[in-house]
């Protein structure tokens, strides 16, 4: 599809916003956006921590792309990955303690998100820094505008709030939204709707994620201006 | 007695699929068929313990302040743990294909999909970071794997259940899982009022 067509920065960033947007359009990535949607503040906080981590670690891993030895860029990916997660620990706890309660255990949790290993094997290896960056700010953002959409569903129905905003009066809140099951319900729905939409998302095409993310298929097709020279 | 708890709050209670959210991507995706979801969920229970048995030694040797370096390495618990888990998979998966092909046949397609499977990692470092007592971090890792098996296995059997039924067009496919997954989920928050030691 983009094969022919030179790839753009903005080009990227507009693809991963989206085009393949990862939690609408791609489904990956399932695990924060179910666990952390309880809240648009905590969307926000984990969907940029995570833009910062997918940003930074695309950045290197594209500039040592061509020092990397085929057969051991996994493990090498998987350093760089996680030393940038710790880093946006410390961060977190340093300057966002209350955010470091809320998100817990999933901000470590980071390093196993499929979207950043993804795009580092579909994306980041083959192509050139300036793309790369271009690629993590737009999936970065593509995740957060999508947790913070099923977030603030989420929290409107659930708390009868916004980012803290009361909208809903209490007695027509229903509690079961921000619990466990409500994430999978709201996910249920708007999947639901893009499919009678005709949108497009991974639930109706051929191809979709098939679990493997370290050697993850789904963006083939939107790679590469050199790996085609 | 205590162990019983242990076991079940981690496996039922707070089940790690269906109220934590942890390897949601293998739960949702390998659950077509019963065979495969039992395939996986032995996988994970497999891997699981290996790897919390692993990291736990790593832990106490090593990161903490106790450990043979006496300084507190745990800010590197993230890089240690994903890169050994990363390893112990790959070994586990030569070593099956070597010596005990039989297991390898029924296990060796899913150990691939386990390395980023965000349960592993999630019970490594919640056992490195609350559990001091390897016997108890250990029942807590077995009771969590087992929760998670159970659940992809009855997600399986329902799947398998639902194939010739008349779904509405438009949640064919991922939607009806997830509303199964949620019915499931509101089902499980019922085990929250069992009243254990």
């Amino acid at each position: 599809m983009e094969n022919e067509k030179k790839i753009s920065f903005f080009g990227c960033i507009f693809n991963g916003i989206f085009t393949e947007n990862p939690i609408l359009v791609l489904m990956i990535g399932m695990c924060p956006t179910l666990a952390v949607t309880t809240s648009v503040s905590n969307a926000i906080g984990m969907g940029l921590s995570t833009t910062a981590v997918l940003v930074a670690s695309n950045a290197l891993i594209s500039l040592v792309r061509k020092i990397t030895p085929d057969r051991v860029r996994i493990p090498i990916y998987i350093v760089i990955v996680a030393s940038f997660v710790t880093l946006i620990e410390f961060l977190i706890k340093a300057y966002f303690p209350a955010l470091y309660e809320s998100l817990g255990i999933y901000i470590p949790l980071i390093v196993v998100n499929c979207i950043i290993f993804g795009r580092a094997e579909a994306f980041a290896g083959k192509n050139n820094v300036i793309n790369s960056i271009g690629d993590g700010i737009g999936m970065g953002l593509g995740f957060t505008l999508g947790i913070i959409i099923i977030s603030a569903i989420r929290e409107l129905i659930g708390s009868g709030t916004v980012y803290g905003y009361t909208f809903v009066p209490e007695d027509f809140r229903a509690a079961l939204f921000v619990l466990p099951p409500g994430a999978f319900l709201v996910l249920a729905f708007l999947t639901a709707i893009q499919n009678k939409l005709r949108l497009p998302s991974a639930s109706n095409k051929k191809e979709g994620c098939d679990n493997d993310c370290l050697h993850c298929t789904i963006h083939k097709k939107a790679v590469t201006v050199e790996e085609s020279k | 007695m205590e162990y019983i708890v242990i076991i079940v709050s981690a496996a039922l209670i707070s089940n790690v699929v269906l109220s934590r959210f942890l390897g949601i991507c293998a739960f949702l995706g390998v659950s077509n068929k019963v065979d495969t979801a039992k395939g996986m969920g032995v996988a994970v229970i497999f891997v699981i313990l290996m790897a919390t048995a692993v990291t736990f030694g790593i832990n106490t040797m090593f990161l903490e302040k106790s450990g043979i370096f006496g300084l507190d390495l745990t800010y590197l618990q993230t890089i240690a743990f994903i890169l050994v888990i990363a390893c112990l998979v790959q070994f586990l998966e030569m070593f099956l294909k070597k010596f005990i092909p039989s297991l390898y046949k029924a296990l060796g397609i899913y150990l691939p999909l386990i390395t980023t499977n965000c349960a592993v990692l999630g019970v490594a470092l919640t056992v490195a970071q609350d559990y001091s007592n390897f016997p108890k971090g250990m029942i807590y890792a077995l009771g969590t794997s087992v929760g998670f098996c159970i659940a992809i296995v009855l997600l399986a059997s329902i799947r398998e259940k639902l194939e010739g039924n008349d779904i509405p067009e438009s949640f064919k496919g991922k939607p009806i899982v997830l509303i199964i997954a949620c019915l499931m989920a509101i089902a499980f928050t019922g085990f929250s009022n069992l009243n254990i030691g």
